[in-house]
């Protein structure tokens, strides 16, 4: 729907690119931000916007001795609509480099379009496919987030060992970042031992759950929820409405501060909620303890989330990096960008979430950790964060003929449960 | 309906058997290899109730679409607007009130309001010339969509629905039978099941209005024959111009009984838009049985639909319909002129 998009692209413009042009004699580097600000995850989409601003305020909008401008084009989650604003980006707005996109399936589709596009540049926003950087991927597309396999990494364990779930159903998103992210717990959850009775998937925003909920069996310790935004929501709302029952072990995006801020019922069936994921509200680590400090202080609390989302954690950081690579090559973007794609692929980046540096997919290796929501004060969900796993590569410690060999991810990936338990 | 069974024996007696076998499958007990050919029976009772609590909503939408269109001639396309403005406005004044109950009448008021104005602003300054009339409604449903979109952004909504109607209601109907041999209830939300109540109250009342009050009579005579009705000395405009803000109150509350048992978001105003044309295509336009049998049809294809057969289940409600417009091409209950 086009038409839609205008409106929103017409006030965001207006916000980003606010004051004068160079003060050097430069001219100013062009970010071209896309992001989804439609759908499912249009309110973590909003908060990946914030935080670019953040960022960029951060560094006073100078980057590599030049300004910093910005320019959002809001997609849908859909790859076609992601395609279409890069390329608005690229060819109308004359961007220097492109942070984004947020979702899955439009992660995928931009690694093709970056290859149209040799001469510029692509960091991954937030999107989560495994095979956006591992199945043939782009020179110029880089990811300083862990993919969605990597982020369900120390989840089953933890599951199995601690919580003793022994045998899980799954309800998860139909599309590319579903299916990773479950790989990812699958994976572990059956190195660990369980059992994952039945699969289910939904397509991305699905408005009604009841067929599915009433097909979950019985004999069950926990449902997995590869669901995230409005979709968990949704669900979690029905599923109370049809009487809930077992315990939750979520994908990445389930217990996200734009599902826990949510209203209504949907928060109670979440306490004691399991997920994992790149991020720990509260990690005691200074880095991250500075980075929520100046987003707390950033934006009025009505216009931003308690603590940062998974969404906008992603996007800072990829500004973060956007940032440091102009600086390593003093704004130096001439000769097909090849000095800052070298600088990018060479960066060990301080993060709130650690030092990330990228393999050779140009792919982020980094910490995942296991949360659980709790009750916080004054009725507020929060995640406490109950194990870590540092370290996790893209093939999630297996070999890469290994990794290979399970197959990429889909709805029957992994097919052999028992096969992983036994290696 | 005994004329139906009077000129076809044969296909009353078929209607018969189906209907008495879909019951006995609702009703018995299923047995164990009835259970290993069609799944467990708990997911077919929900199957089947959930096809007809969407099909209860497809009906409020579906029945002031054909209602207008029956009368007026005005294909509305602007009327999955109207149902996604209602969502809107009932999340809006149900958050600030906390009053569920009483937000309907309210939401039924403000975007009948709406339809009052479009029928006597915009169509009545082009009567009769149907195409523009539907042009001009799709530039509305265009410009309502980005209306919506400015106001209450790209995000979800779900109303919460109150405390009272919260979780599940078990019926008295066996939906299985436990390990230690005592049945087991089924479970639905009590929520849809308040939906599907009201659906029928409402079509029952629409019925009765329709069949025994002079507006009703006002209403069938100007869908019969509107130059008549008018040559007879009745203000045609104020008959109109009640149909259209009704149903447009009519698509607004849909939007909140939508907005409550599942989401409201930018594109549900088309989704249900082509929901509602399915519906009174496959039930006959302009026709309220018509709309009520459509809507049910349509419903519980596709639920059943997305628990046997999820990867088809689109294909069946246009299956559906693709087949009725060859054999019956004025609608099951259409009326063929």
């Amino acid at each position: 729907m086009d038409w839609s998009r205008r409106a929103v692209l017409g006030v965001a413009g207006a916000t980003a690119l606010s004051t004068a042009a160079s003060a050097q004699g430069q001219p100013p580097i062009k970010i071209g931000i896309l992001v989804a600000l439609e759908g499912a995850f249009a309110a973590g989409g909003a908060d990946g916007v914030r935080n670019v601003e953040l960022a960029l305020r951060q560094v006073r909008n100078m980057a590599g001795g030049r300004r910093v401008e910005t320019i959002v084009a809001p997609s849908d989650t859909r790859p076609d609509t992601a395609v279409r604003q890069a390329r608005k980006l690229i060819e109308q707005d004359q961007v220097d480099f492109i942070i984004g996109p947020l979702s899955g399936s439009e992660g995928i589709a931009m690694r093709d379009y970056a290859k149209t596009i040799p001469t510029k540049t692509v960091i991954n926003g937030i999107s989560g496919a495994l095979e956006t950087t591992w199945v043939d991927p782009a020179p110029n597309f880089f990811r300083y987030n862990l993919d969605g396999a990597q982020w369900g990494a120390g989840l089953g364990t933890y599951a199995m060992r601690t919580k003793n779930y022994r045998r899980v159903a799954s309800v998860s998103a139909d599309y590319s970042f579903g299916y990773t992210n479950f790989l990812g717990f699958a994976v572990d959850y059956c190195r660990a031992g369980g059992t994952i009775v039945q699969r289910f998937w939904v397509p991305l925003g699905a408005t009604d759950f009841g067929g599915v909920i009433a097909q979950l069996p019985d004999n069950i310790d926990a449902i997995y929820l590869g669901l995230g935004g409005t979709d968990a929501i949704n669900f979690l709302n029905q599923w109370q409405q049809a009487g809930a029952g077992t315990k939750i072990i979520g994908g990445t995006i389930m217990a996200d501060q734009t599902v826990l801020t949510s209203r209504g019922r949907a928060r109670n069936a979440l306490i004691g909620a399991l997920t994992s994921g790149p991020l720990a509200e509260d990690n005691p680590d200074a880095a991250w303890r500075d980075y929520v400090r100046a987003y707390q202080e950033g934006f009025p609390a009505a216009q931003r989330f308690a603590s940062p989302s998974l969404f906008g954690v992603g996007y800072y950081i990829a500004t973060l990096a956007a940032i440091a690579g102009l600086n390593a090559v003093n704004g130096d973007l001439s000769d097909g960008q090849q000095k800052f794609r070298a600088a990018l692929s060479a960066l060990k980046l301080a993060s709130p979430l650690g030092e990330i540096t990228l393999n050779e997919n140009r792919q982020a290796t980094g910490t995942v950790f296991v949360n659980e929501v709790a009750e916080g004060p004054g009725g507020t969900l929060v995640n406490k964060m109950v194990a870590k796993t540092d370290g996790v590569t893209q093939t999630l410690g297996m070999t890469a003929e290994q990794f290979r060999a399970m197959g990429l991810p889909s709805r029957t990936t992994p097919n052999d449960c028992a096969a992983l338990a036994r290696r | 309906m005994t004329e139906f069974a009077r000129r076809n024996p044969f296909w009353s007696l078929v209607i018969v058997v189906l209907a008495a076998a879909f019951l006995w499958l609702i009703v018995a007990p299923w047995s164990p290899g009835l259970e290993e050919t069609l799944g467990r029976k708990r997911v077919f009772l929900n199957a089947i109730f959930g096809g007809l609590t969407l099909g209860a909503l497809y009906f409020l939408v579906a029945s002031g679409f054909t209602l207008i269109f029956g009368l007026m001639r005005n294909v509305n396309l602007a009327h999955g607007s109207l149902y996604l403005l209602g969502g809107y406005l009932g999340y809006t004044i149900s958050t600030a009130t906390d009053q569920w109950l009483i937000t309907f009448p309210v939401v039924f008021v403000l975007v009948a309001l709406v339809g009052l104005l479009m029928q006597h602003q915009v169509f009545r300054r082009m009567e009769g010339e149907e195409l523009r009339q539907t042009m001009v409604t799709i530039g509305l449903s265009v410009v309502l969509a980005d209306l919506m979109l400015w106001i209450w952004g790209g995000q979800s909504y779900t109303i919460q629905s109150p405390d009272w109607l919260s979780g599940p209601a078990t019926l008295p109907i066996v939906a299985g039978v436990g390990s230690n041999g005592a049945p087991i209830y089924m479970r639905f939300p009590q929520v849809r099941i308040a939906i599907l109540i009201a659906a029928i109250v409402i079509g029952v009342g629409m019925w009765i209005v329709l069949t025994r009050t002079r507006l009703g009579m006002l209403i069938r005579a100007g869908v019969d024959d509107r130059e008549m009705l008018a040559a007879s000395g009745v203000r045609i405009n104020y008959v109109f111009l009640a149909v259209f803000g009704f149903g447009a109150g009519l698509a607004g509350i849909a939007g909140m009984v939508g907005g409550t048992f599942q989401s409201l978001s930018p594109g549900e105003d088309t989704r249900f838009l082509l929901a509602s044309l399915v519906v009174v295509i496959v039930g006959g336009m302009g026709s309220i049985p018509g709309a009520a049998l459509g809507a049910l049809i349509i419903g519980l294809v596709e639920q059943i639909g997305l628990v046997y057969a999820p990867t088809y289940s689109v294909v069946f409600t246009f299956l559906i319909m693709a087949v009725v417009l060859a054999f019956r091409p004025q609608g099951l209950l259409g009326a063929g002129r």
